[in-house]
């Protein structure tokens, strides 16, 4: 099912919870609300589920305006960040329930609830009660549970964030696989980019209740809008470097350095931050736009990252296995043209 | 902290690993000695009471035997009090138990002025039962009391709820029910709503997304997470009920019933037996039977609360 927001708003007193976003979410698609603490995401997915009503806008499911259509009757599937699941009740009785509800002959919301306990594959547990199964496997009985009307829309609200860090890679797996088997759309809300930009197919990336940027993962990454995106999404965060335009170069607050820009839009004196992610920096002692003073290494397994001084400012880097370095010493850095990014430093927008 | 330091094992000091061993139990002999005192003797010299026939006050008594019981269960008296307690116990406390549900309930909505009510249901348990009752007692008059004046204004006959027409005092027992549920609402009021509090209101919306009626939710959600709660003021209010007393006496000045002795129940009995009659072997039989009723139906509720719970 097509979701459609237009001009969606969300106001408690004077505080814009949620301001005035219009997008579309196409059928079958997974859609992360993405953001830190108190952007506005979790009202965000209540609006659509109905708990909370609109301040104004719209919300479109396919053709049908359920902007005041109550919860019950807008065939949307919730699923709760600590899962919500009736301690009373089995297994088997929870993903049933909503069948229950509904008045479906007892024979039939069991053969269903069995199905769909499949589907998540908890069928061995199903006479178990909540508090007998681990976080992951309470995390499968509630998607279970959501699905089983078949609703037109799934939601789940931080649906990974009270499980362990293996657990949330294994599970943020299985919701993409289950939501592809169904085909349901889908939108879940995270604070996490990593688990965001694994299995979204699109990425809503909030602030204070503003829409950032509505992207790809990749084009999220690749292409970020402003400085906030470009530094809430990637691990490590992302470089900055804070200085102003001199002569077509950019040159470092305290003056200690310059690079040439080749971009047009910016101005003369205009003051600048130059993004830089760290895999798109170079260790080169020959032929650098910097030099730098290493700090500290750290070896992260697969790779070693170090903080490099450039002025006063540290950055990573990534270290590679045939560049020797100590701490202390001074290394020429050199950018690559992808993953270096400039913006304005008042406003924040892309340059 | 050891006012005894532990001295090593090696040492052959028996003296102070004595004196270790016996320092906690000196802290804990003023309150062993009050429990032995007014608990365990008085509890072990009623059952010891029950099993002599004719025990006088000073210690005399002329024989070991079951003489005691089988007078109480030849007693009319005896038997009527069980009748009624019995009665009393199996109207009140299911009556008061779902009304109380009820009332909880109500006073669990987020409504203005719910803290007026509040503080008015919970008044009954600040009061005196005896004070309380002499209130009850001009409620129930049969002239002036307001009971009967709303039967009246609602077009029924005017009841003699706590004297008797033509020899027939059947309503005593009804004024006794209905004061006694009254009374015994605003404990397990209070007990229910902390139960109410504790359930995730996130099971509601969960459940309302679903579409799920007040009522469905109501009985699938908040009766079984309240389940535990409602057996725990069950067997509290059910102990309390087969031992009523303080609800008798002021109606009638004192006696048991308009007659004097048609509103007998187990406690009253063993208070006349044992007061006025001085029937000291009688009163502690029925106080052991009392037990063993009470003692017997604690566990069939734990019985059942635990076959509920699996």
């Amino acid at each position: 099912m097509k979701v459609q927001l237009n001009n969606l708003t969300k106001t408690f007193g004077d505080f814009k919870a949620v301001d005035d976003f219009t997008m579309t979410f196409e059928d079958g698609e997974l859609v992360c609300l993405l953001g830190p603490s108190g952007c506005g995401k979790s009202t965000m997915l209540n609006m659509l589920s109905g708990i909370l009503p609109a301040s104004s806008g719209q919300i479109l499911f396919d053709e049908d305006d359920v902007t005041n259509v109550p919860p019950q009757d807008r065939g949307v599937g919730l699923v709760f960040q600590n899962y919500a699941l009736y301690p009373h009740m089995s297994v088997l009785e929870n993903i049933a329930f909503p069948l229950e509800i509904k008045k479906v002959p007892k024979a039939q919301r069991i053969e269903e609830a069995k199905k769909y306990a499949e589907l998540v594959q908890i069928t061995q547990y199903i006479d178990r009660k909540p508090k007998q199964l681990s976080g992951g496997q309470q995390q499968r009985v509630a998607i279970a549970r959501a699905l089983i009307k078949q609703p037109r829309l799934l939601l789940l609200d931080e649906p990974l964030s009270n499980l362990d860090a293996r657990l949330r890679i294994e599970m943020r797996e299985e919701i993409r696989r289950i939501q592809q088997e169904t085909g349901v759309t889908t939108i879940f809300v995270t604070h996490d980019q990593e688990e965001a930009m694994s299995i979204s197919d699109k990425i809503v990336l909030m602030k204070a209740g503003q829409l950032q940027q509505i992207d790809k993962p990749q084009e999220l990454y690749d292409d970020p809008h402003n400085l906030f995106v470009a530094s809430f999404i990637g691990n490590p965060p992302i470089n900055q470097l804070e200085g102003y335009m001199e002569n077509g170069r950019f040159v470092l607050e305290d003056g200690s350095a310059s690079i040439i820009i080749n971009n047009s839009n910016v101005k003369e004196g205009q003051k600048v931050v130059l993004a830089i992610r760290a895999e798109a920096i170079n260790l080169n002692n020959e032929n650098y736009d910097f030099k730098a003073t290493v700090v500290q290494r750290y070896t992260m397994g697969k790779e070693e990252l170090a903080f490099v001084k450039v002025g006063e400012k540290e950055i990573r880097v990534y270290l590679s296995s045939d560049f020797a370095c100590a701490k202390g010493d001074e290394i020429g850095i050199k950018l690559r043209n992808k993953g270096v990014f400039l913006f304005d430093k008042e406003t924040g927008d892309r340059i | 902290m050891s006012l005894f330091r532990k001295k090593d094992k090696k040492t052959n000091n028996n003296d102070v690993i004595f004196n270790s061993k016996l320092e906690p139990y000196i802290y804990l002999l003023p309150f062993v000695l009050g429990l032995v005192v007014f608990t365990i003797y008085p509890i072990i010299n009623v059952v010891l009471m029950a099993f002599k026939e004719g025990y006088k006050l000073n210690g005399a008594f002329t024989g070991w035997g079951i003489g005691n019981f089988t007078k109480i269960f030849s007693d009319r008296y005896f038997l009527s009090a069980f009748k009624n307690t019995f009665t009393y116990v199996f109207i009140v406390v299911p009556i008061a138990t779902c009304i109380s549900i009820l009332v909880a309930n109500l006073l669990n909505q987020k409504t203005k002025g719910i803290a007026i009510f509040q503080t008015a249901f919970f008044l009954p348990m600040v009061t005196s039962a005896i004070a309380v009752g002499l209130v009850w007692k001009y409620m129930f008059n049969n002239e002036i009391g307001v009971v009967n004046f709303l039967l009246k204004a609602i077009g029924l006959n005017p009841i003699n709820w706590l004297g008797a027409t033509a020899g027939n005092a059947q309503y005593n027992i009804w004024a006794v029910i209905i004061f006694g549920i009254w009374n015994m609402i605003p404990f397990t009021t209070i007990l229910l709503l902390s139960g109410l509090q504790n359930i995730d209101p996130l099971y509601y919306t969960a459940a309302k997304v679903d579409g799920a009626s007040t009522t469905k939710m109501f009985f699938r959600i908040t009766i079984p997470l309240l389940s535990p709660t409602i057996f725990l003021t069950m067997i509290v209010n059910m102990i309390s009920a087969f031992k009523i007393y303080n609800e008798i006496i002021p109606f009638w000045n004192g006696s048991a019933g308009v007659t004097g002795t048609n509103l007998y129940t187990f406690v009253y009995y063993i208070k006349e037996q044992f007061a006025t009659y001085g029937r000291y072997g009688l009163a502690a039989a029925a106080s052991i039977v009392l037990f063993i009723i009470i003692f017997v139906f604690t566990m069939i509720q734990r019985y059942i609360q635990s076959k509920a719970n699996n």
